[in-house]
């Protein structure tokens, strides 16, 4: 434990020291702020919600994300310093551990800023504060299943555009698979449980869920699993990668 | 305190370490010499744990490496090839962070930090970064992380690759000072630098170790090892190796240079070098020649690594 906070400590500190956590944090709040008032019309729509503020989460995740966990593994790497890292007397799983709750921790405090727009819209009407945790929730779940396929990204290669890219795809995969625009032209020509099917395992489906307010087991043991699935993918990778 | 033993690697159907087994004790300075490419980081990276050996073991004070890595690793300091370190942190904080790792907090891990950087003479860049440092601070603050837990087994990969000579100086009595105390494995491709540091020195070519001994009995195995050196003041080339052709035990002559005149004689195979020594000695004395210098020859390690790790130009 001591380990995993000790290489967590080094990783924020990394975050911050270099201009990469501030750009991530002052991007996501602009554009969310952007998205939500400029585009989605939360005045207009007249009712104290949040819903505004939290359909363009997947869609902003998926490039600030792994913009902000591609160096997690590549830069290791390219530095050579994985090789310093590896041999000090640790485990694998607690330097991915570590690693991957900086970057969540990152995440984490961008959305906590986002804080003000909740003021707002308890000052504007009576949103019910359940629903609007349960976004939090839901939104902070997600980025951190994001962040765990770019840590499993950005082991593969030593190249952060690399891991970057791959990222950006694998969790498009992941939205589009559960975004109903998509899932209507399956429905088309594909039965119906195959298409629940697949819906099941995009992050859409269950943020969504999570965002009506219900916290159900099974959105949460989704999001979890897909990390837990990633970080265990990012071990083996690291693995084959020292065992040439 | 390091036990090898049949150690291979294979990267797919490329045999990158072939059989390696070595040890080495406390108090020990093993150095690992060879061409590039010959195994010598593999070997390393094999023994420090960094990468999974194909076959063989790796023991560190009685702990397997393979079987129960973590207080195997813990006896180990490590300087990897080319000295990598995280640039964003300042030497202070990049020290504090191995430390940490290494299981040092609170005042002991102050000390450890504080007596690393004196160490390594890094007082003054202290609470730089370690991207604005120059090459030699930017390694001797990796070779400080390799120290800071005072372990018991040092592995150091080209640790004066990249030094100036008085850098590399100042690490090599460095690492000869703790080689009374530790187990240390280095490699280098300087060869002066074994002579100066190692107790033992072993060759790898292509994977195997094709020589083990100490400095000395390296040497040994040159041609030149053995032969006496003449040198005048001035004199006939010809004239003069005529001569020491002439004395008892001698085998052939060389010329090694002219101007100042400079011959080699090579002792016969039984004959001693100290007595052909002397016996070239009193010609010198006989003939009156205006005598320089007369000196029988350690061998160099150069010409041993050439012969060995050249197959090609092998004299059969």
């Amino acid at each position: 434990m001591t380990n995993i906070l000790t290489i967590a400590k080094r990783e924020l500190r990394g975050y911050f020291s270099s201009p990469v956590a501030f750009v991530f944090i002052v991007i996501f709040l602009l554009l969310a702020g952007f998205f939500t008032f400029m585009v989605a019309g939360f005045f207009q729509r007249g009712e104290a919600s949040l819903t505004t503020f939290f359909t363009w989460h997947p869609w902003l995740y998926l490039f600030l994300v792994p913009a902000v966990g591609m160096r997690m593994w590549s830069e290791e790497r390219r530095q050579g310093t994985i090789e310093l890292l590896l041999t000090m007397p640790i485990t694998p799983w607690q330097a991915i551990t570590g690693k991957f709750l900086a970057s969540w921790v990152v995440v984490g405090i961008a959305l906590a800023l986002t804080f003000p727009v909740v003021m707002t819209v308890n000052h504007l009407g009576n949103p019910d504060n359940g629903v609007i945790l349960g976004g939090y929730i839901g939104s902070f779940l997600m980025a951190g299943a994001y962040l765990a396929i770019t840590a499993m990204t950005s082991a593969m290669t030593r190249n952060q555009v690399v891991s970057f890219i791959v990222a950006v795809v694998l969790s498009l995969f992941l939205i589009l698979a559960g975004y109903p625009p998509v899932t209507n032209m399956l429905v088309s020509w594909a039965s119906p449980w195959l298409v629940d099917g697949i819906a099941a395992f995009s992050v859409m489906t269950h943020f969504e869920s999570i965002q009506k307010g219900v916290l159900d087991s099974r959105d949460l043991l989704y999001f979890l699993s897909v990390i837990g699935f990633c970080l265990f993918t990012t071990s083996i990778i690291i693995r084959a990668h020292r065992a040439g | 305190m390091i036990q090898v033993r049949e150690l291979k690697k294979h990267f797919g159907p490329k045999v990158a370490v072939n059989g390696i087994s070595f040890t080495v004790e406390r108090g020990e300075v093993l150095g690992f010499l060879g061409p590039n490419g010959a195994g010598k980081s593999t070997t390393m990276r094999m023994v420090t744990g960094f990468i999974p050996p194909t076959d063989g073991s790796i023991t560190i004070g009685g702990h397997d490496m393979l079987e129960d890595p973590i207080p195997a690793k813990r006896l180990i300091g490590y300087l990897p090839e080319n000295a990598p370190s995280y640039t964003d942190m300042s030497v202070q904080a990049f020290l504090e962070f191995s430390g940490e790792l290494r299981g040092l907090s609170g005042d002991g891990l102050k000390r450890a930090v504080g007596r690393a950087i004196e160490m390594c003479f890094l007082e003054n860049v202290r609470h730089q970064s370690v991207e604005t440092l120059s090459k030699g601070y930017r390694h001797r603050t990796c070779f400080a992380q390799s120290i800071i837990h005072d372990p018991d087994v040092l592995i150091l990969d080209e640790p004066t690759d990249g030094l100036d000579p008085n850098q590399k100086h100042e690490v090599r009595t460095l690492i000869r000072r703790m080689g009374e105390k530790k187990a240390i494995i280095f490699s280098t491709h300087i060869l002066e630098e074994v002579e100066a540091v190692c107790s033992r020195a072993v060759i790898i070519d292509r994977g195997s170790i094709v020589a083990n001994g100490t400095p000395r009995e390296l040497k040994l195995r040159s041609e030149q090892a053995g032969a006496v050196t003449l040198r005048l003041v001035d004199g006939n080339a010809a004239e003069v190796s005529a001569k020491v052709r002439q004395v008892a035990g001698v085998d052939r002559v060389t010329v090694v240079s002219e101007r100042p005149l400079a011959v080699r004689a090579f002792p016969q195979k039984n004959a001693g070098s100290d007595d052909v020594a002397r016996a070239i000695g009193e010609l010198a004395f006989k003939e009156r020649w205006a005598l320089q210098g007369l000196q029988v020859e350690e061998g160099r390690l150069d010409e041993v690594f050439r012969s060995i790790t050249l197959p090609d130009t092998k004299k059969k």
